[in-house]
């Protein structure tokens, strides 16, 4: 367990000394501040079209962070050739997977905690209304999303052939189960046989980011999302992170290091 | 020596003449400034303009429905107007409005059934002056597709009605005036502004007359329906104004009109008041 540790706070270290969050957080604060300034009608209590545009930077700004930093972790170390005194310490395949893993999730979860400070605070200072339970629910779901696609990004660095590719692929699909995820199931019943059942199996078959999604519940002020829901959801990105993880792990450990 | 002060002689030279171009096109170019924002949009975009237009105009709705709103793949179930956002005096139709917003069936599915605890599932409608929060989209679609006389009519009914800015109502109408002339839609809602905030009843006579001679105009060239509707409200508003004014045969002879031209809902009841309204003129006299 302490080198998993150790090795997921290598990665976190990397990510502050790199300067892509500070990028993008800058970018998102700047954007939403010069949005904000904005006057509609000499109304200054309109708010929440402040809170969707910020809310969807911190979301383009996540995926960024966790698909850029999941991406490299493994082909860089073996570019490097470092992965061989990484292996020789001796450290396992499998902690290697898990530390690299640990290491980006926490590193998201950090980067969400200074995302939503910020929303809540220019939120707060315009309506002076403070949800902190409905940002709780919403920063879990989206720290619990950032999991899966974590773990689909390790593993999908580990057949692709360059961290590009990898990033790009894992881009659009994450981009098409939040856009279509929810309604995969409709457009199967459309679909004449035997089309219907290949695109239904797929909508079972993949991880329903969308669910994590709970940007709008937060926008449009609606009450806090069943804990039990909230429960059910984090055991689903659980088992999709578990899943992601062993994949990489089986295809990991018969990898040639130095091909 | 000369070759030591001849590079600051030409940089001074250089200066010069850049000061002197500088305000001989400074005037050009700031014109060309101006006419490049204005026009900015519509060279970016081009006719996709409305397509985005309409695109926020759809996005004010969803904020309208605080979140619960179909998707594309309810397409039946959106709404075919924006006369559920506002138009109607007596608030806008919940019950017509909750009808068409069951769009959300029984889940088909597990994934389905758990999905819904992460969305809004309950139809509502922003109140208590929440409606402020649709104004932002109003105003971006509004800029994109200037000729969407909707964007102006929706937002001043909120602005006058519930926001208590007939001013800004007023201003945003005059911009969609400027940009739909002959627009009795922008007319009538000026009208409204005119009448119940500023209570100018001359004024607000004036322009519900200029409405409806833009709509005698539409005969032939627009859906019977809509303008079958706004012949109502145009008449009926008129009609209200000259009773208030206690010019009860006028008003009886505006709510003829509506009777004549077959656009009231329920005839009957506008007979009764015509009768009611003619007792009145002749007692008056």
């Amino acid at each position: 367990m302490n080198k998993v540790v150790a090795l997921a706070g290598v990665v976190i270290k990397e990510l502050y000394r790199r300067k892509d969050v500070y990028v993008l957080f800058v970018l998102t604060a700047l954007i939403t501040l010069v949005i904000g300034s904005a006057k509609f009608f000499n109304d200054p209590k309109i708010v929440r079209y402040l809170v969707e545009i910020c809310l969807l930077l911190i979301w383009v700004s996540a995926i960024v962070i966790a698909v850029g930093t999941a991406a490299r972790q493994i082909p860089a170390e073996c570019e490097n050739r470092t992965i061989f005194p990484l292996l020789a310490k001796p450290v396992t395949r499998g902690q290697v997977i898990v530390g690299k893993f640990l290491g980006c999730w926490l590193a998201c979860g950090i980067t969400l905690v200074a995302f939503y400070l910020f929303l809540a605070i220019v939120r707060g200072s315009r309506e002076q209304y403070w949800p902190l339970l409905h940002y709780f629910q919403a920063l879990w779901l989206q720290w619990m999303c950032l999991g899966v696609i974590v773990a689909m990004v390790l593993f999908g660095s580990l057949i692709f052939s360059a961290p590009s590719a990898n990033a790009t692929i894992c881009v659009i699909v994450i981009v098409g189960i939040l856009l279509l995820g929810r309604h995969l199931n409709v457009v199967a019943f459309r679909q004449p046989k035997p089309l219907d059942l290949i695109v239904y199996s797929i909508y079972f078959f993949i991880p329903h980011l969308e669910w994590y999604d709970v940007r709008d519940m937060l926008v449009h002020d609606q009450p806090l999302i069943n804990w039990l829901a909230i429960l059910g959801a984090t055991i689903y990105a659980a088992v999709y992170t578990a899943t992601f993880l062993l994949l990489a792990w089986l295809r990991f450990r018969r990898k040639p290091l130095n091909a | 020596m000369r070759s030591k002060t001849l590079p600051y002689l030409v940089l001074l030279l250089l200066l010069a003449i850049d000061f002197s171009l500088a305000t001989l096109l400074e005037p050009t170019a700031s014109d060309w400034g101006r006419r490049a924002g204005a026009d900015l949009l519509a060279v970016l975009l081009g006719d996709a303009r409305r397509i985005f237009a309409s695109h926020f105009f759809i996005k004010a709705d969803v904020y309208f429905h605080a979140g619960y709103y179909p998707s594309i793949f309810d397409l039946e179930a959106r709404p075919k107007d924006s006369s559920h956002m506002a138009g109607d005096d007596d608030g806008h139709d919940e019950e017509r409005c909750e009808k068409n917003m069951q769009f959300m069936g029984r889940p088909t599915d597990w994934i389905e059934r758990f999905g819904r605890n992460f969305f809004a599932t309950q139809h509502e409608h922003l109140s208590g002056g929440r409606e402020r929060e649709i104004l932002p989209w109003l105003r971006v679609s509004a800029s994109l597709d200037p000729h969407r006389v909707d964007t102006y009519t929706v937002a001043a009914y909120w602005l006058r009605r519930t926001l208590g800015k007939p001013n800004e109502a007023e201003a945003f109408l005059r911009e969609g005036l400027r940009a739909n002339p002959d627009s009795y839609e922008i007319l009538y809602e000026l009208g409204c502004v005119y009448y119940e905030s500023y209570k100018d009843v001359a004024r607000a006579r004036n322009i519900w007359q200029l409405a409806f001679e833009k709509l005698e105009l539409q005969k032939g060239k627009k859906d019977e329906d809509e303008l079958a509707k706004f012949y109502h409200d145009i008449l009926l508003r008129l009609a209200r104004l000259e009773e208030d004014q206690g010019n009860y045969a006028l008003a009886a002879d505006y709510l003829e009109q509506i009777i004549n031209r077959d656009v009231a809902p329920n005839p009957d009841v506008l007979r009764q008041q015509i009768i009611e309204l003619r007792q009145k003129a002749a007692s008056k006299k």
